[in-house]
């Protein structure tokens, strides 16, 4: 740790020309592709891109640390003076913990499930020696406080498993910070987390960090997040600098096309139309996992033709309506309504062209798809099985459907593992569309994909319904993408319905209670956000 | 800046580094990274296996052909000698070869049948069909399948037949547990849901959606089974209760000769001899075992540190 | 404490049945037995009545059920029935009880297996932690193919190498372990030795090479990543971060091997003609001596059962997120 007077100017990691291999599919590959960049004492720098940009390697190597499985093949990084490329490990444990500390994405993961918190947290401070075991519990305890995790001092006597993923992220940060490190790496800590959750750890950091004016490396291929707490932005792609900027030049004027498209996808927004057509109702439905109980009294009514989106957060019991829907889970009482009929409650009473008329797309294209067979393979079984299309016909309908989505038959023959996310993603719709379904579930088909893969899947989603009528139920917890292609808005949460409407009724006050903090805690792409929403907040800090 | 697009296109996406290669390459490209233990399984495994099917042309004598000197030493007509009522040792030994790891290989496939079939309907399942299965196995497993092999053995008599069956339902145990294992793990996947939301019956779930995805270990675990089974018929033999004379065997072999041992001093390829049918066990298993061990390797993904 | 207390319970409970259904098995094997049974023991020249006797002796013309539970009752309380050696044609009866042919025998067994297990329990945990520590070390290789090649090894080839060595060309050690009550101490481990080895030799390989996985798979952990970003040097990464999680695999991984070494003495016991209850079970098989191999299975598996019960304890009272529920 630094004693002397922190200025802004001093640079405090240096990293020149950095190259790092990563071994697969029996070959080296490039990772990182000569990057530079130069960090200064107190300054937080975002690191954004998408995944596979070779962000969370380069997060590492900044603290002189390649993953099982990578190399450093070139370029140096120099910390404080200390070149950590020719440093030994004995050299860079020193440093490691103390003067960089590191913050992991999943804190339950990331915590010793057999050590208390507080043990963990002053661990590192008490093995080196920067101050008596007693003064680090301490000292723990007021990060806990200045945290803002519930009873500061008596958390830290409590295990890993003991505590929710929003807390274990906080103490992870108090852990980092105990040793009051010169550099903490940030590495997209707050993905795994809801989004009013993560206001609160957002809010906790940030303030954190500017206090003790540590410099950070704040990994995250978040825009909105990273504005908020980066003076810095680095974009990557493909292990390649796109551009470095300050924040708010970065976010009012992005010099690099890609960085602009990256910008540009929140733009998307879909006219709302009305429909009284009902196709499909959900009926006082309640349904349980065993002995607990996950869904309370559902009403939902979808439209024909029209998108359904369904919004909430993890638990809020969305996918489980859509299990309910398909059959997968049969509710306890209540029904859904198809067409005018009820549907059998079981999967395995509805009849072919019952299943045939529900599709559903997931939100893992990966898990989704067979790895074993091809695509030509996943979307001719539908046709096949439903439509009893075969040799020539079923050949040709399949060319089609590849058109449809914009890819062409080049793509028969590939295997899953052979195509990008959003090219997966593309032939589940297709999957899908050879159904020749009435009504498309969409869970979280977007969440997974990087922005720009994104806008191209809504787009295309949103095509496919003006041409073949299609109604979708959207199920996400993204306000971005339930603007681009909703019509109405069904908000969860507990597995209650809070409100169903018209989207511009829903995103437009007065709120319920619910739907106002959901709402509010979507990060949007202004630095001022989080100050200006927690000075709002009446319970704010 | 970069190399890519600015504009966007689905077919220009650029999916993960994997080269195209056909069968034929994939299996070149696998040897050549073989390393040399894995080279010496599969060499010693090949000529195990052209020494069984061939043992009537290359074995000297008949299989039971009884030669008037009993305990002959080796060399001049008999390479290895003769055992303890004058069978030509290495005519036995070639046989031997046939018979243990014929009956070997037809038990560890019949394990693989019960085993393999009832785990991929349990994972499938997963009702009370599973439930008792899975409890039921349990049980059986809570008896040393050794033991209870003797057991069933002195109870139903040591025929190749029952042998056969009495160790493929006991070890089937083990193969049901790993196969349930694997496809359960595989049945949560999203593909296995969306056949079933197709409406696709149990069949088609089990062989075109389940069945290619767990391959690997299924066929490491082939490997290991064999060599265990393999064993045991060798430990059931040289109890005196597996394979029974006239057939030839290597665990009974070495139960024939094991008092020569005591010569070592005046004659040690006599004391040798009984270590012969033994080290022919050891080197074929160890040999499986460096093959499956590679496999393994290859297959489950892990990364060592560089 | 409570949710250990009753995690315990249940695995108690769940293991007496096991052993409830396991001796079932045991038992009703006897009534799978061909018909002519009777004849076969007695011999050709037995009567009609002497058959007809023996059966009812073996409680033949009873209900399944009644003689299970009569079977049952009679084994918790030591009596493990009548041999069905000793027995001939005329209806003469010199056949022995079998509690009195097991019981010194299962002395002998446990000695040799107790002898083996502190050989070969501390020698393969602490090859089993070095070889991961120092994993992809010449050593670790070196280490590795060896245990490699001794699993793959019959015991027989390992027991009859040593003779080979030890007794034969070099006799430092009896290559027969014929031991009696008599026996002292000192002359008895002498004896043991050979036998011992072996199975040290087997079971050190087995045990070793599941500890080294139980510890590589663990340091595969995000939290042992976290402890290296941390500072944190090998040996503390080890002993302080690995260690603590891995009671309950390494409890496993012994109670695997203590289980398979009660089933490698069989043959290793048959080898060195060691009177154990291994060599008493195989002749019995030999003569089809059911209520011999009977009892014997029954000692196989309960202790069996009962190791593995020790390991699941033994997971659940070193795992925090029973310890310390929410």
């Amino acid at each position: 740790m630094s004693t002397e007077p922190v200025s802004k100017d001093r640079i405090l990691l240096e990293m020149r020309d950095v190259r790092i291999d990563g071994f697969s599919d029996e070959r080296w590959h490039q990772i990182i592709k000569g990057v530079n960049l130069t960090l200064r004492r107190g300054e937080i720098l975002g690191l954004i891109g998408e995944s596979g940009a070779g962000k969370s390697t380069l997060g590492k190597a900044a603290m002189g640390y390649t993953q099982p499985g990578c190399k450093l093949t070139g370029g140096s990084i120099l910390f404080d003076g200390i070149d950590l490329v020719k440093a030994s490990d004995a050299e860079k444990r020193r440093l490691w913990g103390t003067r960089i500390a590191y913050v992991a994405q999943s804190a339950a993961a990331s915590f010793n499930p057999a050590h208390r918190l507080i043990d963990q947290t002053v661990e590192a401070a008490t093995r080196r020696g920067i101050r008596p075991d007693a003064e680090s519990r301490a000292d723990a305890v007021q990060l806990f406080r200045a945290l803002q995790l519930p009873k500061p001092e008596t958390i830290g006597s409590r295990y890993p498993h003991q505590v929710s993923g929003g807390q274990l992220q906080r103490v992870m940060t108090a852990m980092a910070m105990s040793p009051r490190p010169d550099l903490i790496i940030f590495d997209e800590p707050t993905t795994a987390l809801d989004v009013t959750t993560q206001v609160e750890v957002l809010s906790a950091m940030r303030n954190i960090v500017e206090e003790f004016n540590t410099a950070a490396i704040y990994i995250t291929h978040d825009l909105a997040v990273v504005a908020q707490m980066a003076d810095t932005i680095k974009v990557l792609r493909y292990g390649e600098e796109v551009e470095e900027a300050p924040t708010r030049q970065m976010l009012t004027e992005p010099k690099q096309a890609y960085t602009r498209s990256l910008w540009s996808v929140r733009a998307l927004e879909k006219p709302e139309v009305k429909g009284d057509d009902i196709i499909l109702s959900i009926d006082h439905v309640d349904a349980a996992y065993g002995p607990f109980k996950v869904l309370h009294d559902v009403n939902i009514s979808i439209p024909r033709g029209r998108t359904v989106a369904v919004v909430g957060e993890s638990g809020s019991g969305k996918s489980t309506t859509a299990r309910v829907i398909t059959g997968l889970l049969p509710p306890l009482s209540g029904s859904v309504i198809f067409n005018g009929e009820p549907l059998p409650a079981a999967l395995k009473d509805r009849s072919k062209d019952q299943l045939q008329r529900i599709q559903m797309i997931y939100q893992m294209a990966d898990t989704a798809m067979n790895p074993r067979q091809t695509v030509f393979d996943i979307i001719a079984r539908p046709l096949e099985f439903y439509l009893g299309l075969k040799g020539k016909a079923r050949e040709d309908r399949v060319v089609e459907l590849l058109k449809m989505i914009e890819l062409d038959e080049s793509f028969m023959d590939r295997l899953p593992s052979e195509l990008s996310g959003g090219q997966k993603q593309r032939i589940c719709i297709a999957r899908a569309l050879a159904a020749e379904p009435d009504i498309i579930i969409c869970d979280e088909v977007t969440s997974a994909l990087d922005q720009i893969v994104q806008e191209g899947i809504l787009k295309l989603l949103l095509r496919l319904q003006k041409e073949f009528n299609i109604t979708y139920l959207f199920i996400t917890h993204d306000i971005a993408t339930v603007k681009a292609i909703s019509d109405e808005i069904v908000v969860m949460f507990q597995g209650k319905v809070v409100e169903q409407g018209l989207k511009s009724e829903i995103l437009s006050p007065p709120f319920p209670d619910y739907t106002q903090l959901l709402l509010s805690s979507v990060p949007e792409m202004d630095p001022d956000w989080l100050t200006n929403l927690l000075s709002a907040r009446p319970d704010g800090p | 800046m970069t190399d890519q697009p600015d504009t966007y296109a689905a077919a220009a996406e650029v999916g993960a580094v994997r080269k195209r290669r056909t069968r034929l390459e994939r299996v070149g490209l696998l040897l050549k990274s073989a390393p040399p233990s894995a080279w010496f399984g599969m060499i010693v495994v090949t000529l195990y296996i052209l020494v069984a099917i061939f043992a009537d042309v290359i074995a000297p004598y008949g299989e039971a052909e009884i030669h008037p000197v009993p305990f002959a030493p080796w060399g001049g007509e008999f390479l290895f000698g003769t055992d303890q009522i004058g069978r030509d040792v290495l005519t036995r030994l070639i046989y031997g070869a046939r018979n243990t790891m014929g009956i070997a290989l037809a038990t560890t496939m019949l394990s693989f049948l019960i085993g393999g079939g009832l785990g991929l309907v349990a994972a499938i399942n997963r009702s009370w069909l599973d439930q008792f299965l899975s409890r039921f196995v349990d049980v059986l497993m809570a008896i040393p399948s050794l033991i209870f092999a003797l057991m069933l053995l002195s109870i139903f008599g040591s025929t190749v037949t029952s042998l056969i069956m009495i160790i493929a339902v006991l070890d089937s145990t083990r193969v049901f547990r790993l196969t349930r294992a694997v496809a359960v793990n595989v049945a949560v996947m999203d593909y296995v849901e969306a056949a079933k939301l197709r409406g696709e019956g149990l069949s088609w779930i089990m062989r075109r959606e389940i069945l290619p995805n767990i391959l690997p270990p299924l066929v490491a675990e082939f490997g290991l089974r064999f060599c265990f089974v393999f064993l045991t018929i060798a430990a059931l033999s040289f109890l005196g209760v597996g394979i029974q004379p006239p057939t030839a065997d290597w665990g009974s072999m070495v139960r024939e000769n094991a008092s020569l041992i005591q010569f070592a001093k005046y004659d040690i390829t006599a004391a040798i001899t009984p270590l012969l049918p033994a080290a022919a066990i050891a080197l074929l298993t160890v040999a499986v075992n460096f093959i499956v061990d590679w496999f393994l390797h290859k297959t489950s993904g892990l990364r060592d540190e560089h | 404490m409570n949710a250990v207390l009753a995690t315990i319970l249940k695995r108690l409970g769940l293991g007496l049945a096991t052993l409830f259904v396991v001796s079932a098995i045991i038992f009703s094997s006897i009534s799978m037995l061909p018909g002519d049974f009777g004849q076969a023991v007695l011999g050709q020249s037995a009567t009609q009545e002497t058959v007809a006797a023996f059966r009812k002796e073996l409680g033949l013309d009873k209900p399944a059920v009644v003689r299970y539970f009569e079977w049952a009752g009679d084994v918790l309380q030591g009596d493990l029935g009548t041999s069905f050696s000793g027995r001939n044609a005329s209806g003469q009866d010199r056949s022995r009880q079998v509690s009195d042919l097991v019981m010194p025998r299962l002395w002998n067994t446990l000695f040799l297996a107790g002898v083996t297990a502190l050989i070969a329990v501390p020698l393969a945990l602490f090859l089993g932690l070095t070889t991961a520590l120092y994993r992809n070390s010449a050593y670790d290789r070196a280490v590795n193919a060896a245990t490699l090649t001794t699993i793959s090894t019959p015991e027989f080839f390992v027991a009859y190498i040593l003779i080979l060595v030890f007794a034969s060309l070099w006799p430092v050690f009896p290559s027969l372990a014929n031991v009696d009550a008599s026996t002292a101490l000192g002359e008895r481990l002498y004896r043991v030795a050979l036998p011992a080895l072996t199975l040290t030799l087997v079971i050190v390989a087995h045990m070793m090479r599941m500890t080294r996985a139980a510890i590589i798979n663990l340091l595969a952990s995000p939290y042992i990543e976290m402890a290296r970003l941390k500072g944190a040097s090998r040996s503390e990464i080890i002993l302080k971060h690995a260690l603590p999680n891995a009671w309950a695999p390494i409890a496993t991984v012994i109670a695997f091997n203590l289980a398979y070494l009660v089933v490698g003495v069989v043959v290793v016991e048959v080898v060195f003609v060691y009177p154990g209850i291994g060599q008493l079970m195989v002749d019995a098989v030999t003569s089809r001596d059911i209520p011999v191999v009977q009892a014997c299975a029954l000692i196989f598996a309960a202790t069996y059962i009962l190791l593995n019960l020790t390991a699941d304890i033994i997971g659940i009272v070193t795992n925090p997120r029973l310890l310390h529920p929410r």
